[in-house]
């Protein structure tokens, strides 16, 4: 199942399962991630203190002095991904947006030479996966978008966008949890709070391996849930 | 829960809260962050008897004044730290590192600067009284998480004290100074990217730490690092203390509040043991680096934790 088990540093481990970004790798990195994550919280492994799944790789990190790599390479060759199940620990989550308070699709609308209209129901008829949350707290990297709508990065990056817009980039879609610089095209916005202080058991709404779809909402309906 | 508390009266360049930071999140975007010189954190905390994950201020550069407006209490300063104990009839008592001072109500702690080096650390008996997020009292200001709302300690906050003092016993312990110019690392997971030129001057020629460097990272400045396969990677997880280097060939160590994820590819990762060394290197310094393998990287973290142990153990009582 890895293409390659390396260290990083001497309290991290990097499990490698290719280099391809698709929905099938993905899947494995993330059967992995909650397999640990339930090893870990059970406390049937000890002396692990994170793991990051992005793309293609999961990152094991651990406490030296409790665990060595050593240890945690045994059992990860030891994993039978075949009894994995991948939408058991994951959740299907609804999310409103409002394309009102678009930046970019009158120029995303020239640029692929489509309707703003058509655009927003290719991502509206998009059911994402979260391939990995991260960069900074609750922010999901969503796939994959209709190759119709491939587009890169702005060549200069926005200084300010406002919490909970939702950019699209390649076939990737986002959402800014805080207010952030950031270069990828915005269409729209969503009043759901991805990153909530307030909640210690459960700070952040989405987790690597859930699935989103987008619901459209007035800016009317946005100004009721946003203020809830 | 007492009543007991400081005034700030001067906030410092970066003073915050800390401990050994939060746990099992980064998969959510949320950083471990905690302390940035693990070590002074231990001992600060053991001085003052405390338990070894209770939450302490840490200060870079200068450090706060700080009033004992109400209580009585006991506090260590770890670090290398020039500090003054101000009496209310304006006594001065120059501060000595790693050893407990009493303080009583009207008392102020003037922590000047830290000496040679970046962090310090002030604990106190019982801890502050703060209130925990996922577990820690680690303050990510980037992502304004954690007690005081997630933000740096500012003029006129009121730092509350968990207990009053216990006793008058004075600790202390001695610690070796070490200034290593020499940081080591073990190989980078893209450490093939670069040219074999860039591989031997990474570990021949010096690198200056430059003004660019906080918390998340410090950026070197020297012989430019060239890539022969990509500068850019697939993003992937970061971990503390990798060494990036993007596109303009001056590498980027990672530090304590990386980013969760990134993607430059990394030629080295600095090792355990040498961590809190390189971290108390002020901008200006010169380092270079020591390859060395995956087991004597081990071997020296354990021998390092039980020197701090030892450390730990040796405190003693004065009269």
């Amino acid at each position: 199942m890895f293409k390659k088990l390396n260290n990083i540093g001497d309290c991290g481990i990097v499990c490698d399962f290719g280099e391809e970004v698709n929905r099938e790798i993905n899947s494995n990195v993330i059967k992995l991630f909650h397999h640990i994550k339930e090893k870990v919280l059970d406390g049937s492994l000890k002396g692990i203190v994170n793991y990051t799944p992005s793309y293609n790789k999961l990152i094991i990190n651990f406490d030296l002095d409790k665990i060595n790599s050593y240890k945690i390479i045994d059992f990860l060759k030891s994993v039978d991904f075949s009894k994995l199940n991948l939408f058991q620990k994951s959740k299907k989550w609804t999310i409103p947006i409002c394309y009102d308070f678009e930046i970019d699709l009158g120029n995303i609308s020239k640029i692929l030479k489509m309707e703003k209209e058509e655009i927003i129901n290719i991502h509206l008829n998009t059911n994402f996966f979260i391939y990995m949350v991260g960069f900074i707290p609750g922010h999901p990297f969503m796939g994959d978008l209709n190759p119709k709508l491939f587009l890169n990065r702005l060549k200069t990056p926005r200084v300010k966008i406002p919490p909970g817009s939702v950019g699209i980039v390649e076939k990737f879609c986002n959402i800014y949890p805080y207010e952030s610089p950031g270069g990828w095209n915005i269409i729209g916005r969503t009043p759901t709070k991805l990153f909530n202080k307030e909640n210690e058991i459960r700070p952040c709404l989405l987790s690597p391996g859930d699935t989103v779809k987008f619901k459209l909402i007035s800016k009317k309906e946005f100004g009721k849930l946003a203020n809830e | 829960m007492s009543n007991y508390f400081f005034e700030v009266l001067r906030p410092g360049i970066n003073t915050t809260f800390q401990d050994k930071g939060r746990f099992h999140m980064q998969h959510l975007g949320v950083t471990p962050g905690g302390c940035m010189d693990l070590d002074a954190f231990l001992i600060a905390n053991a001085l003052v008897e405390n338990s070894p994950n209770e939450g302490v201020l840490e200060f870079a550069y200068q450090g706060p004044l700080l009033k004992l407006i109400k209580g009585k209490t006991k506090i260590a300063i770890t670090g290398n730290v020039l500090f003054q104990i101000i009496k209310p009839d304006q006594d001065i008592l120059k501060g000595e590192c790693n050893r407990t001072y009493t303080l009583d109500e009207g008392d102020q702690v003037n922590i000047l600067a830290t000496q040679e080096s970046v962090y310090g650390y002030m604990a106190l008996e019982g801890g502050f009284d703060l209130k925990p997020f996922c577990k820690s009292v680690s303050i990510l200001s980037r992502a304004q998480i954690g007690p005081n709302e997630g933000k740096k300690i500012k003029i006129s906050d009121q730092i509350k004290i968990k207990v009053n003092r216990k006793n008058k016993k004075i600790f202390l312990c001695e610690i070796e100074k070490k200034n290593k110019k020499i940081i080591r690392v073990l190989k980078g997971s893209q450490f093939d990217y670069f040219s074999k030129e860039s591989q031997k001057d990474f570990f021949t020629k010096e690198y200056k730490i430059s003004n660019l460097t906080d918390r998340m990272g410090m950026r070197l400045e020297g012989t430019h690092i060239k890539n022969i396969v990509s500068t850019n990677i697939r993003s992937e997880g970061i971990t503390k203390g990798a060494i990036q280097v993007p596109a303009d060939g001056q590498p980027i160590v990672l530090l304590t509040d990386h980013p969760t994820i990134g993607g430059y590819p990394k030629i080295a990762n600095v090792t355990s043991v040498d961590y809190n060394q390189l971290i108390q290197k002020i901008p200006g310094k010169k380092i270079s680096f020591e390859l060395i393998k995956l087991h004597e990287a081990e071997q020296l973290y354990k021998e390092h934790l039980n020197s701090i142990s030892k450390i730990i153990k040796n405190i003693t009582e004065i009269n």
